[in-house]
């Protein structure tokens, strides 16, 4: 047995036992904490499947998840009931019940599968170099499924709408507010003015490499929103009112550009979506620019939360 | 050559992941936040100090050596900082001495 194999094992049973404790605790502030370790343990094992930009996705997305559901947890913290109101014992048994055939109908569907498994892989590599970019996922994600990616953009703004909506009528249109008790020049605001030039690099070059090696708009973009929210925390620059309208363009500038492309494909090329040939690159790393706009504004206003401040008259 | 870069490798590596082991059990065993802190701070920029060492004799050429020295250099700033902030907030719940 080789090292790599034993590595392997070891990280399938902490990834399934770090799931079985998440489920199984009772403290929702520890299984979040869990569920963050769960998340880092998954990229590696994401690693270590090769495939580099899901691992990159899981870091990025897991993180934001992270801090999404720690704020939850801090604010449902007073809600909480102190002792556990559990099922009956009959509720008890028909979701064990239900459960155990979910489990075996899932096994069975596993096993039942054909070997070796239908794929597009050869599909795929064999028309990669049509758009001119080096990296398969991106080529898949961009040009042969772009559809999904489209529709996946479209599916944040509409996340946003609803953490947006749970603003109270008189806040609507005003800022979110992120504000803690920073003193100046203290150690948050000192992270926040040192760590930004860094990160604004760090994700523009996790964007750009995302035409040839693993990378792209919404790892890139990631980087990018964290790198705004630390500066929007330390309060060196406000968050934007919800109801600006500068805001809102560069919100819907990632969608936008995506879905202006694919009607020109429709009137100009063969269908929607198709690119033309000669110039598939510079259309895709155009529309990747317009989206990371989106996704770092989308995925930091997801962070700052529901306005909480009246807009200013 | 090769030898003794592997030597270094390894010889760096297992330290380093011992600082890891040892931050991991202050974590686990030490009486409250700012100790804990402490342990796991301290051990882990030594400990992924000394396993980026062990792989800088890896790298495959002058860039990724200066990344992986970067990253360590990123993860010392954010682990100070993070702890220097967990910390003020620690204080705040305990009496004053």
């Amino acid at each position: 047995m080789n090292m790599a194999f034993a590595f392997d094992c070891g990280l399938a049973v902490v990834v399934t036992g770090v799931a079985g404790w998440i489920v199984l605790t009772r403290a929702t502030f520890g299984a979040v904490a869990g569920f963050v370790g769960f998340g880092l343990l998954l990229t590696l094992a994401w690693v270590r499947l090769a495939a580099i930009d899901v691992a990159l996705t899981e870091a990025a997305i897991g993180s934001l998840a992270g801090a999404l559901m720690l704020s939850a947890t801090a604010r449902l913290r007073p809600r909480e009931p102190t002792t556990a109101v559990g099922p009956g014992p009959m509720s008890r048994v028909v979701a064990a019940l239900l459960s155990a055939v979910i489990a075996a109908a899932l096994a069975a569907a596993v096993l039942s599968l054909p070997d070796p498994a239908p794929t597009l892989t050869p599909a795929a590599a064999e028309h990669a170099a049509a758009t001119g970019l080096g990296n398969p996922v991106t080529n898949v994600l961009m040009a042969f499924r772009a559809m999904d990616t489209l529709l996946e953009k479209v599916v944040l703004l509409l996340a946003l709408v609803g953490v947006w909506s749970l603003a109270p009528d008189r806040f609507w249109g005003g800022r979110p507010s992120l504000l803690r008790r920073v003193e100046p020049g203290g150690t948050l605001d000192f992270l926040a003015r040192l760590l930004p030039p860094v990160g604004i690099v760090a994700g523009i070059y996790v964007l750009w490499e995302g035409a040839n090696h693993p990378g792209g708009a919404f790892q890139g973009g990631t980087i990018l929103a964290s790198m705004w929210l630390l500066v929007l925390m330390a309060g060196i620059a406000e968050a934007p009112a919800v109801g600006s309208r500068r805001l809102r363009l560069t919100l819907i500038a990632g969608p936008s550009v995506f879905f202006a492309v694919g009607l020109g494909g429709l009137f100009l090329g063969d269908a929607f979506l198709a690119y033309p040939e000669a110039v598939a690159k510079p259309v895709i790393l155009v529309i990747e620019f317009a989206m990371t706009l989106t996704v770092t504004v989308t995925l930091a206003l997801f962070l700052a939360g529901p306005p909480t401040r009246e807009p200013f008259p | 050559m090769s030898v003794l870069r592997d030597i270094v490798t390894a010889t760096a590596v297992v330290a380093g992941a011992f600082f890891f082991m040892a931050g991991t059990v202050g974590l686990l065993r030490f009486p409250d936040p700012l100790t804990r802190l402490h342990a796991l701070t301290k051990a882990d920029s030594l400990g992924l100090g000394l396993i980026v060492l062990g792989l800088l004799p890896r790298a495959t050429g002058l860039l990724a050596a200066l990344k992986l020295i970067l990253v360590w250099l990123l993860v010392q700033l954010a682990g100070a900082t993070v702890a220097q902030l967990i910390a003020r907030e620690a204080r705040r719940g305990m009496p004053s001495t």
